[in-house]
């Protein structure tokens, strides 16, 4: 477990805004590529979201511990570089939405 | 696939909404089938989580000699199913315990709801998990997976020793089905969906 954190050198919590594990995290159209001291994951977590992905998806995908993906999320968050938005919760008092939610799973 | 770099196709679909994402907690003891319901049910992906131990599991874990070890990695179960498009659900399991409130009050903020796996066997299990979501008022059904050499009892029974109100479903599942683990969820649903139509609500205050 050393590495990871090593990676985003001791810190444990990210910066800014809470980061909801599915808050849906998008690479900002025509930013130019990292001015900062950024590490192959931060490269690798912004070319994973060119389309938008869920927190949970990414940490799955890099093989990361959540918490040292949030952080890198609010590293590229910090410099512009990708959004994040969510989660919604105003679905799940759309009763349309719940109904829809309930007939998918039913033809599971 | 969201992850193919090079695929034309998804450089495209950048411009695209994410989807509407619903998130359902998967909640009891251990070993009690969370594992076994998210697999069955849902395309899982290895998720680990890494907590402060200094707090909540003081007196519980075996730290000696580890004095300066603070953190712990935790495996959560996480599943998804992707509905279409535009909706996604999210399973989220973890431990149950009291210990690991810390990590549900995370987990469930802006979720739908949460099954509560039990086990007849060792039904005092699921005690604290049945407590948390009362208190969070969260939507929640009762699951009790049925091992194989486990005594089944008439659900009145188990209502009674769960101390459950009417209100809350209680079914019986084999999490290693997945249409059965699939009857939960939709179980869990359908309850969301009646306690909006009876005005109650369905998402807690952070």
């Amino acid at each position: 477990m050393v590495r990871p954190y090593a990676l985003i050198a001791g810190r444990t919590r990210p910066s800014g805004q809470a980061i909801d594990l599915i808050a849906s995290v998008c690479a900002v159209r025509g930013a130019s590529a990292p001015d900062f001291d950024c590490e192959p994951e931060h490269l690798r977590l912004l070319r994973m979201c060119r389309v938008p992905a869920s927190v949970a998806d990414l940490a799955a995908g890099l093989d990361l511990p959540l918490g040292v993906v949030r952080v890198l999320i609010a590293d590229l968050r910090d410099h512009g570089l990708v959004t994040v938005t969510g989660p919604a919760t105003a679905g799940l008092s759309d009763g349309r939405i719940l109904k829809e939610v309930a007939d998918a799973l039913r033809r599971l | 696939m969201p992850y193919a770099d090079s695929d034309p196709a998804a450089a495209l679909a950048a411009t695209s909404a994410a989807p509407f994402a619903i998130k359902i907690l998967i909640a009891g003891g251990f070993g009690v089938g969370k594992t076994t319901l998210v697999g069955s049910v849902s395309e899982v992906r290895p998720l680990r989580t890494e907590e402060d131990l200094s707090e909540p599991g003081s007196g519980v874990d075996a730290l000696d000699g580890v004095e300066r070890k603070t953190t712990t990695t935790v495996a959560m179960d996480f599943g998804r199913i992707t509905i279409n498009d535009d909706l996604v659900v999210y399973l989220f399991g973890t431990p149950g315990q009291k210990r690991f409130w810390f990590m549900w009050d995370e987990l469930a903020y802006g979720a739908l709801g949460a099954v509560v796996m039990a086990d007849t066997r060792r039904l005092a299990d699921c005690f604290p998990s049945i407590d948390y979501f009362e208190r969070a008022g969260m939507p929640f059904v009762v699951a009790v997976n049925c091992f194989d050499d486990a005594r089944r009892y008439p659900l009145p029974t188990m209502r009674a020793a769960l101390n459950l109100t009417d209100d809350i479903p209680l079914l019986l599942c084999d999490a290693r089905q997945r249409s059965s683990s699939r009857d939960v969820l939709v179980a869990l649903v359908e309850h969301a969906l009646a306690r909006l139509s009876a005005g109650q609500q369905v998402t807690p205050a952070r």
